[in-house]
């Protein structure tokens, strides 16, 4: 029988089983995100001026889930995601590769990289192109270290990127979209508007049009990604910022770019930019 | 014995008829509203079957961004469209064989997917795999399941 799913049965009735009994949450709650009663996050605040003909307000996508969800991120032991964050300092430690490295030898401690997660992806001068965290880390771990990359999107490496976002919890995202990266940035532009797939939908139809509105039982945000990797209830484990662009594109009926591509970083590079002045929350925890 | 023989030579019979009838979504004839004044098939709308249709998830799944008064029954409802309570008043037959089949049509910048179209696509892909799509596409509904659509939505005239 062919499945003709508008947005994947499966996936729309474990949420909708999720939902159940849930108080939901939405724009205009006037609700606040405090970490661990210290970390202030700022869930709304102005688009920044590329957005403004487009956008008045970005929201993070905390704002948009149930009241339990939402209270699992302001504890880091009730973040299920934190797991993932001690694992991933346990590698930082470790000494991998030919060269006797860990990446505390060169990093001291990973409070150090504190700024990463809110400027990257950015643009690199050595390389000539635009590197997410995972290139960067790949980039160490080959050149530096003289040790096996570890593959895009493993377990290992989401990890390290939620060890890197957890140290820059609190700081606003500010990637830059000029210069050199410009190009790039353009490029994500137009994969964001592109209306993909038998369906014809592109990030902009749900994340943009359709923000605050329910389709079927899930209640769309604006597909901000200042909570990546974010700890997903229905995955039961982290989820990385391409991996969820794949899921996006697959539910459109179509053909997805594949994690660590090209287009996938232009469109990295390019949404977190709609997400400049929102704070880094991950790991955050979405249904 | 011999009602079995008849059955099944009925069934035959319809479907060779039904065959013969249906229009293949590159073949639709529109206005230029984007009315199929046609049925796509010849064979009469069945309203309970494309009332399945509008709420089933696998086929046509309307309600996923539609709320329809008269299906209050079925859980969920989205909000991404407009009601659909009252468009068998307000749209002819044509008009809504003509959005159901391909809604961008009568409006461009329209959300909502075609169901019987099945060529035009960026990176159209196998099914729900995110691979791509291998050899010609299928409407998202068949001919007939429009029709039941239509025939369903016909009946929504409060």
């Amino acid at each position: 029988m062919r499945k003709t799913s508008l947005f994947g049965g499966a996936a729309v009735a474990a949420v909708a089983i999720a939902l159940a009994g849930a108080t939901s949450a939405d724009i205009g709650d006037d609700e606040e995100l405090i970490v661990n009663g210290e970390i202030e996050m700022i869930i709304e605040t102005a688009a920044p001026e590329h957005l403004q003909d487009r956008l008045s307000t970005i929201y993070s996508g905390w704002v948009f889930r149930s009241d339990e969800t939402q209270a699992m991120q302001a504890d880091d032991f009730d973040n299920p995601g934190m797991i993932f964050v001690d694992q991933g300092l346990e590698a930082f430690e470790t000494v991998m590769g030919t060269e006797g490295q860990s990446c505390a030898s060169c990093h001291e401690n990973a409070e150090s990289l504190s700024e990463v997660r809110s400027t990257y992806p950015k643009w690199d001068e050595e390389r000539g192109l635009v590197q997410t965290v995972e290139m960067q880390i790949i980039e160490c771990q080959t050149e530096r270290m003289g040790a096996e990359p570890y593959g895009y999107d493993s377990q290992d490496m989401r990890n390290m990127t939620a060890l890197i976002s957890s140290v820059g919890r609190g700081i606003p995202v500010n990637v830059a979209i000029d210069g050199p990266a410009q190009e790039t940035w353009e490029q994500g532009r137009e994969i964001y508007y592109t209306r993909f797939g038998q369906l014809e939908l592109s990030c902009a139809n749900c994340h943009e049009d359709n923000y605050g509105n329910l389709i079927r039982a899930d209640h769309l945000s604006q597909g901000q990604i200042n909570g990546f990797p974010t700890y997903r209830l229905r995955n039961a484990g982290l989820v990385s910022i391409h991996n969820r662009f794949r899921g996006c594109i697959r539910d459109t009926r179509g053909e997805t770019f594949s994690v660590g591509s090209p287009e996938f970083v232009a469109l990295e590079l390019y949404v977190a930019s709609r997400g400049n002045g929102l704070t880094v929350e991950g790991p955050s925890v979405r249904n | 014995m011999t009602r079995h023989l008849m059955l099944a030579a009925g069934f035959a019979l319809a479907a060779t008829t039904l065959h013969a009838d249906v229009i293949l979504p590159d073949d639709v004839v529109t206005n230029e509203y984007g009315d199929i004044a046609q049925s796509l098939t010849g064979v009469p709308g069945d309203a309970a079957a494309g009332r399945d249709v509008m709420v089933n998830r696998g086929l046509g799944n309307c309600i996923a961004c539609h709320q329809v008064t008269a299906l209050e029954d079925e859980q969920f409802h989205g909000e991404v469209g407009p009601s659909l309570d009252g468009v068998g008043a307000r749209w002819d037959e044509a008009a809504l064989r003509g959005i159901v089949a391909n809604a961008k049509m009568a409006f461009p910048d329209s959300i909502m997917p075609s169901f019987y179209r099945v060529s035009g696509f960026t990176r159209p892909g196998n099914a729900f795999t995110g691979r791509a799509a291998e050899g010609p596409l299928e409407p998202l509904l068949t001919a007939q399941q429009v029709e039941d659509v239509v025939a369903y939505l016909m009946t929504l005239t409060e």
